[in-house]
């Protein structure tokens, strides 16, 4: 081969100076809204309260304070202790859903998935009814009080459950129906089937709920906001540190600490998924359960047990919210849901949460959809493509109260220009896309990978330009994902209070940020009335959702029929 | 000057080389075949010529124009995958006009045009349902149709027909021959197929690991291989290994065969000697036939047209192909022993 050859340079065509302008734009918009404050963040933590570079000070200074100190340890244990309750109970659950014939089995994987739509506060709240001081239960305590490391892990355990049941859902949905046939063709027990078959290849799945679960526990802010008591964590000690003492140095830093095990965590997640796809074997035959009473009948009632939890902390918190005076005067009330009486927003909040839900469905849909289409489909150009990858991945290592005070140290300093959207909506709308960023771009990616990957040469080939091509076929086939992405934008911006709670100012303070507010505030009713708005809007939309799912969308995409 | 110009062309993945120096002239107007082993290079070449992945070095003239450097967008050419990449949100008729659309024409011209290509593919009345309604071969057709709308003049088809049934396949490799000569546009088809290639092809290109081995018309390719692989891989073939003796003689193992004369060989080189199964002689051989040898049918394979038999003469094993009236003429079956001839003019001989 003649190495004097000369490298073919290729000129470019419109359609690839536009999707290359579009990489830079869908880049830089991504360094902005993760990169950048993430960058702060770091920054700050070298930084005295004057600005002033102080190298480690700050973080000898932590290290050296046992009582903060103490936290991050508090944080870790926990977490771990969580971990090992909840990733059983929906492995459980998840097994009953996929490998038995149960009873209403819609009912129960729905009734699961109940405490995705609400706040993390609301389990915390619905357990002071329960065992607070002036609790049902709270006898049963025997003395102890559940304000502290008992009450966290019992609301943890509700509000963690359906996250790590719907990957394990999915890890033993996909078994090949031909390994049991083949272990029962050879006559293994029960239980060797169970650890050589079932859990093998489940093993991925369970190390991806252990590790999600670890870290929604430890990242999460509300939970031990309400019912932590005098047990600190690290998400309150940051709160403490910058709402309370207004140190945010020491903020800044106790935010790395918290980013640690949350990244730790993440990468060895992608680590694991890697090994997983290579493991992957061809078309299996899919696992259809056949009926089995003892079997079904342990299941059924395993699932009505932790169903009846899961409803009864959501009936207490719906119920609470209607007492006029728990748990004294137990009449049906509509005064908690008269917000104006506990907070200045009064039903203000539950708006702004509406319009930032909207915005933040509308404006991170078309982002991470566009994004994921461009990093995926632009010729050449690997670099940039790489950071968009790579800056689409980052937001789900990092806790929202890390984002969140990135977001105070990089969009309120006097020199950013863009500090004109400090203490308005568009921030809150822009740090919620960039919290849920990585979800809806990986879901983005998977729809695109599916299509047919020649329908942009195709149209280059037919000289129509790539847009248009974008607008006609992609985006129209990728639809049912693409309003995937726009609900769990939504469930989240309404029900997230970590990230934003740094960021309202009075006139676009959130239902989530409110419902923290009121129950600092004392008034633990009207904070769970919020709480339960939440979820109905939430569940609603969703409901939604699903109806359209089955109904609109059956009109639109007739083509899909044979 | 021929319509297309492939020059000195080089694809790299990385370390790997997918084309090694290709170079290779399309006429006007030509059917053109890439043929060769899954892996050779096929897809890769002809991506280059749409400019969908473009070549690491050398050149493309298309119609005199240099096209090396182009985008595919700036390319004349209209191209069929293997998956067809039909829009499935899209009817028919949207699909196959979904090229005119964008040059500003009417309406009206734009249904005539369609309606028009799905006549000539033959689906008249398919223009308004959606491909996913469509069986293979015809969503094959409206994937043809549409990248022959804006009127190409080169064409370009990626294995079109490897993901259809055999009974479809063989239907469609006509329609889609008539249907070129018809409209004469310039046409280059991928194929791991010899026999798509055979019999479709004006011309066949033979590739091998990034490499021509060999470009002819069909007849050429399949009676003068220019290189082992090439006999190897178009058609059935007999080797036999030898020794090259005399410039017109082969040594294999105790038998002394006559062959064309060969330059570029030196007597004690070792070589294969190649003779297809159909060209085996049995019938009416001449007292002073050369190359005769007294075999023992050894397996017969039942083929329907024909039986493939497993000769064996002095340690040399060769088959070969008995039509079922010579069969029964000459009484052939297993066990017994045969005269039979290897002409010389249907041998060849390549270097081992
Ligand atoms: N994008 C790519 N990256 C790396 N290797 C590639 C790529 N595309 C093709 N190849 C390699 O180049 C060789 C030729 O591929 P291809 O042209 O697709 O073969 P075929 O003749 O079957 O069409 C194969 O070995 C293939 O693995
Ligand atoms: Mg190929």
């Amino acid at each position: 081969m003649s190495l004097a050859a000369p490298i073919q340079r290729v000129r470019l065509s419109r359609d690839d100076l536009l999707m290359r302008i579009g990489v830079c734009v869908v880049a830089v918009a991504l360094l902005v809204i993760v990169g950048l404050p993430l960058w702060s963040l770091l920054v700050k933590g070298f930084e005295d309260r004057d600005g002033k570079f102080v190298g480690l000070a700050n973080y000898i200074a932590y290290f050296s304070t046992p009582a903060l100190f103490a936290s991050a340890f508090n944080s870790l244990y926990v977490a771990l202790v969580c971990t090992l309750i909840v990733v059983p109970i929906a492995f459980l659950y998840a097994y009953a859903l996929t490998r038995a014939v149960l009873p209403l089995r819609w009912l129960f994987q729905g009734v699961a998935l109940i405490p995705i739509f609400a706040p993390s506060l609301l389990p915390g709240l619905a357990l002071i009814y329960l065992f607070g001081t002036q609790g049902f239960f709270k006898s049963w305590l025997g003395g102890g009080q559940i304000y502290g490391f008992e009450g966290i892990v019992i609301a943890q355990v509700f509000y963690c459950l359906p996250h790590a049941m719907l990957i394990l859902v999915t890890a033993l949905a996909t078994a090949d129906a031909r390994l049991y046939e083949a272990a029962d063709a050879l006559g293994a027990s029960k239980l060797r089937v169970f650890f050589t078959v079932t859990l093998p290849g489940a093993k991925y799945g369970v190390i991806s709920a252990a590790l999600v679960v670890f870290t929604l526990v430890i990242t999460d802010f509300g939970i031990a906001k309400v019912i932590g008591g005098n047990f600190n964590v690290l998400a309150t000690d940051v709160y403490k540190q910058v709402i309370g003492q207004q140190n945010f140095s020491m903020g800044a830093v106790v935010g790395m600490v918290l980013l640690a095990p949350a990244a730790l965590a993440f990468a060895v997640d992608r680590f694991v998924q890697r090994k997983q796809v290579a493991l992957l074997t061809a078309h299996a035959v899919p696992l259809v359960p056949r009926p089995k009473l003892g079997r079904d009948v342990f299941y059924t009632l395993l699932c009505a047990v932790v169903a009846a939890g899961i409803l009864l902390i959501l009936g207490m918190a719906v119920w609470g919210s209607f007492i006029k005076y728990w748990p004294y005067n137990l009449e049906l009330t509509w005064a908690n849901y008269k917000f104006e009486a506990f907070d200045a927003n009064g039903w203000d909040s539950y708006w702004n949460s509406i319009v930032m839900a909207l915005g933040a469905a509308a404006f991170g849909t078309a982002l991470t959809f566009t994004g994921a289409w461009l990093a995926e489909k632009t010729r050449g150009f690997f670099l940039l493509r790489d950071l968009v990858r790579l800056l689409a991945f980052l937001p789900m290592a990092v806790p929202g109260l890390v984002l969140g005070l990135g977001y105070i140290f990089f969009f309120n300093a006097a020199a950013n220009p863009l500090n004109v959207i400090y203490g308005t909506m568009a921030i809150l709308v822009v740090n919620t896309v960039a919290h849920f960023y990585t979800v809806g771009h990986l879901t983005a990616t998977t729809a695109l990978k599916q299509i047919d990957p020649e329908f942009e040469a195709v149209s280059a080939s037919l000289k129509v330009p790539i847009w248009r091509t974008f607008a006609r076929v992609t985006a129209p086939i990728c639809l049912p994902s693409i309003l995937d992405v726009a609900i769990y934008l939504f469930v989240n911006a309404m029900t997230t209070v970590s990230s934003v709670i740094f960021l309202y100012s009075p006139d676009t303070k959130l239902a989530s940020v409110a419902a923290v507010n009121i129950e600092e505030a004392g008034t633990t009713a009207a904070a769970t009335a919020l709480c339960v708005v939440i979820v109905a809007t939430s569940a609603a939309v969703k409901a939604l959702h699903l109806l359209s799912d089955r109904f609109l969308l059956g009109r639109l995409q007739a083509w899909r029929r044979r | 000057m021929s319509y297309l110009e492939v020059r000195n062309l080089h694809k790299r993945f990385g370390d790997f080389t997918a084309l090694g120096d290709v170079s290779l002239d399309v006429g006007e107007g030509e059917f053109v075949c890439f043929l060769g082993p899954s892996g050779c290079g096929k897809t890769t070449l002809l991506r280059a010529i749409a400019g969908l992945d473009p070549q690491t070095s050398g050149t493309i003239r298309q119609k005199g124009r240099d096209v090396s450097a182009l985008p595919p967008a700036a390319r004349d050419f209209g191209i069929v995958f293997q998956s067809y990449a039909l829009f499935p949100n899209l009817t028919v008729g949207d699909n196959v006009g979904y090229g005119l659309v964008s040059r500003r024409q009417k309406k009206a011209e734009i249904a005539k045009r369609v309606s028009e290509l799905l006549a000539l593919v033959g689906l008249p009345d398919a223009g308004p349902r959606y491909p996913a309604q469509l069986s293979g071969g015809q969503q094959q057709r409206v994937a043809l149709a549409r990248a022959l709308a804006t009127s190409p003049g080169l064409l370009l088809l990626d294995e079109p027909l490897s993901a259809l049934d055999a009974r479809v396949r063989l239907r469609l490799r006509h329609e889609i021959k008539a249907l070129q000569r018809r409209l004469g546009v310039t046409t280059i088809m991928v194929t791991h197929d010899q026999e798509e290639a055979l019999t479709m092809a004006d011309r066949i290109v033979v590739m091998n690991q990034g490499e021509i081995e060999q470009v002819g018309a069909p007849q050429e390719i399949y009676r003068q291989p220019m290189t082992a692989f090439v006999a190897d891989f178009v058609g059935a073939m007999n080797f036999l290994d030898g020794v090259f003796a005399a410039p017109d003689r082969v040594q294999v193992g105790s038998v002394s065969l006559a062959c064309p004369p060969q330059d570029g060989l030196a007597p004690g080189n070792k070589v294969r000697l190649c003779i297809r199964p159909e060209d085996v002689r049995v019938r009416d051989l001449p007292a002073d036939v050369p190359n005769r040898l007294t075999v023992e049918v050894g397996e017969l394979d039942f083929v329907g047209a024909f039986c493939r038999a497993i000769l064996q003469a002095n340690g040399v094993a060769l088959t070969a192909d008995f039509s079922s009236n010579l069969m029964r003429d000459l009484g052939v079956e297993r066990g017994r022993t045969l005269d039979i001839a290897l002409p010389i003019d249907r041998l060849r001989v390549f270097a081992a």
